[in-house]
């Protein structure tokens, strides 16, 4: 709709200012042409030739394999290992950040003291670089002098300091906790902003009708917050399945590969073991990942509208 | 007017440009290096900041800007830097597991030519050869460096012993007595993380143990005999209580903070820990910190494993002499007797020389455990592709995931994958 209104009126194009105005329209697209074929399609297509080929740094040339490396990657089970753990990850992780980051945007919405700081105060885990904040949990995780020991140690919940990132499943909720202290702020600012405008009258209408608290949410708030819920959904599930710089700050994969997510394994294959045509593949296959998801909240977010 | 001031700016001009050209000619150009390196054991950064700092006064036309980065990330980045044959680095530090790569994927220079008889007869040739590949050679050694023993003397003595264990199991019985009598909770820290830090601590134990791990004609050795029993000597530290169990999650730093706050009887370690453990800003036991040879394996004798690092010209670099002026001052015998405490000098005579900028006990050390070392088999060139495969088994055996034998018999079918 928006681009038909845009484009310019085809019966000016023929006048001498509709020349002119091409002119400008052609000179103001061509630099962004210029970036989207030079910075992604071209380097796009290049991996998408790579990954036909076997092309490993330390053999010379590069045969032409078709999908073998599409297909060895398939047969891996190293390669569903990972996957499966990339999903678990993304379910846990956007999971809790949509649930906590909607507690804590209903919380910030409400009226009380020291509520302009509280806001400010919740976004600084999201404002920390992952560095620091894998580094931070990564000492606090610490078995030998972490924080976290201690702490449960002077509460009785523990009796032994705990290696908490030494058993694969357990290290991979550590890392996932992580991320969600990380992540929730984001989520509870999108879904707060969404709070934010919905009509006052809406709730007297609602109390007016006989609904206590727990209706008022169900029938006001969650229906006005759904697009703000979708938005955050979409945003943190792909990001989510993405997932690398926190899990090689704070564990390295390890241990046992517990935490390889799929990002990982892709890239210890290309960097590591220096095959570059697999590593191209895993890329398009986790693309591949990518896409299916996005076609599923796009039918979701389609739907929405036309609600 | 006009005119006047336009010839004098144009007279102005020449002589300017004359000047400047007639400068040039006489100085050499400026360049300036780029060097990676990384942050962690052997030399510290502080101290490679000086080295280069004084270079850069013996040279003033070159400048040389240094990257540190750790040593996880040191492999990947100079990879993702030279693998277009464009890259950035001209002098880059190199494991000695990485030669047989760089070399095959023509990522570092062959330098043979540029030895000198100097180095050939002067050079530790066992250390030479870390960076040769076939009859080339691809850079000169910079960081000597193999797994020491370093024990708490003050730990050990409340428990009665005087002297460091010879063997592992002696270590093994004197870390069960300082757990009984509560001196330390867990004795033993390794870094047996998913990394190369595993393979080190596990190099060194399969050929205490008289094993091997992979056989020069590329087959798997790991998977029988003293290299089993190496395995199986881990798992059993760990499942009497005296390993500390976060090895598992350990590199080479975490295990000398926990040895330095005290918290362990026992460490294998790189050479640049007995001067941090000994330094009271850095350390807890400073004092305490003593350091002995490799203990034995059963069978056989005490093997180390090699841990040196070598520095190589890039492929692209685009000032090779230069970079190699660079080279041959950090490698030469008098700048490394200087730093000798991060690292032992490459140079033979130098261990003996009486201004060796080290402790005695750490030369001394040195010269019992270099009787026998042994490198990891970085003769093949998919080694690193192996290890990454070889970090997993083992964690799965010692997780308890997978017996030895289970674990170890995966990691042969593995080894298709991985030759590709």
């Amino acid at each position: 709709m928006s681009l038909r209104l845009s484009s310019p009126n085809p019966r000016l194009l023929r006048t001498r200012v509709g020349r002119e105005e091409r002119r400008l329209i052609v000179a103001f697209l061509v630099p962004a042409l210029l970036v989207t074929f030079g910075v992604v399609l071209i380097p796009l297509l290049e991996a998408l030739w790579i990954s036909f080929h076997r092309y490993s740094l330390t053999t010379p040339g590069r045969p032409f394999i078709g999908l073998a490396n599409y297909s060895s990657a398939l047969v891996d089970p190293g390669f569903w290992a990972a996957t499966w753990r990339t999903v678990y990850f993304t379910l846990v992780s956007t999971g809790l950040e949509l649930v906590l980051g909607l507690m804590i945007a209903l919380l910030l919405n409400e009226r009380f003291v020291g509520r302009g700081l509280l806001r400010a105060l919740v976004l600084v885990p999201w404002a920390l670089p992952t560095i620091v904040n894998g580094m931070m949990w990564r000492w606090i995780f610490n078995a030998d002098y972490g924080a976290l020991n201690a702490i449960l140690l002077q509460l009785g919940l523990i009796k032994d300091y705990q290696a908490w990132l030494s058993s694969p499943w357990v290290a991979m909720n550590c890392v996932i906790f992580a991320d969600v202290w990380k992540m929730t702020p984001l989520v509870a600012m999108l879904l707060l902003a969404n709070l934010q405008v919905i009509p006052a009258e809406l709730y007297e209408a609602a109390s007016i009708d006989g609904a206590g608290p727990l209706g008022r949410f169900r029938y006001v708030t969650l229906p006005s917050i759904r697009s703000g819920i979708l938005v955050s959904l979409v945003t943190r599930t792909i990001e989510a399945f993405k997932v690398f710089d926190i899990i090689f700050i704070m564990t390295r994969s390890g241990p046992a590969n517990g935490t390889q997510t799929i990002a990982y394994y892709a890239y210890t294959e290309t960097f590591t073991a220096l095959q570059f045509g697999k590593g191209a593949a895993l890329s398009y296959l986790i693309a591949v990942f990518i896409t299916l998801l996005a076609l599923v909240y796009f039918r979701l977010i389609r739907e929405e509208v036309q609600a | 007017m006009v005119k006047r001031s336009l010839a004098v700016l144009v007279v102005m001009a020449v002589v300017l440009s004359i000047a400047l050209t007639s400068g040039c000619a006489k100085k050499p150009q400026p360049v300036t290096l780029q060097m990676i390196t990384m942050k962690q054991a052997a030399y510290s950064d502080a101290h490679i900041s000086e080295m280069v700092k004084k270079f850069n006064e013996a040279n003033p036309n070159i400048t040389v800007q240094v990257t540190f980065v750790p040593y996880e990330s040191l492999h990947d980045k100079i990879v993702t830097d030279l693998a277009s044959g464009q890259g950035q680095y001209d002098v880059v530090l190199v494991d000695e597991i990485w030669p047989a790569e760089f070399a095959a994927s023509n990522m570092v220079q062959d330098i043979t030519a540029r030895i000198t008889p100097e180095m050939k007869a002067g050079v530790n040739p066992a250390l030479l050869d870390i960076l040769r590949v076939g009859d080339k050679y691809y850079g000169i050694p910079w960081i000597l460096d193999t797994k020491f023993l370093f024990y708490n003397k003050n730990m050990l003595a409340k428990a009665g012993y005087t002297a460091a264990p010879k063997t592992w199991d002696e270590l093994v019985t004197m870390a069960k007595t300082l757990k009984a009598k509560k001196i330390c909770d867990f004795p033993i820290v390794w870094s047996w993380a998913q990394a190369e830090a595993i393979m080190c601590d596990y190099a060194q134990l399969v050929y205490s143990y008289g094993g091997d791990i992979i056989a020069p004609d590329g087959t798997a050795k790991f998977n029988q005999g003293g290299a089993l029993d190496a395995l199986k000597f881990m798992i059993k530290t760990l499942k009497d209580g005296v390993t500390n169990p976060n090895s598992l999650t350990y590199l080479e730093e975490d295990v000398r903070q926990v040895f330095s706050e005290g918290k362990a009887a026992f460490c294998l370690n790189w050479t640049y820990v007995y001067a941090l453990a000994n330094d009271p800003a850095s350390s807890k036991v400073a004092g305490q910190v003593a350091i002995a040879p490799t203990p034995a394996g059963k069978p056989g004798t005490a093997v180390g494993v090699s841990g040196s690092m070598g520095l190589s010209l890039a492929k692209s670099t685009k000032h090779p002499e230069e970079a190699w002026k660079l080279i041959v001052f950090l490698t030469s015998e008098a700048n490394q007797k200087l730093y000798a405490s991060d690292s032992l000098p490459i140079w033979k005579a130098a261990l003996d020389a009486p201004d060796l900028n080290a402790p005695k006990e750490l030369a001394a050390t040195l010269r019992v455990q270099y009787q026998a070392v042994k490198g990891r088999p970085q003769f093949v060139i998919w080694y690193n592709a192996f290890s990454t495969k070889a970090q997993v088994a083992l964690q799965q055996a010692l997780l308890g995931k997978a017996t030895p034998e289970a674990a170890m018999s995966q990691l042969v079918k593995d080894m298709d994958s991985v030759k590709k």
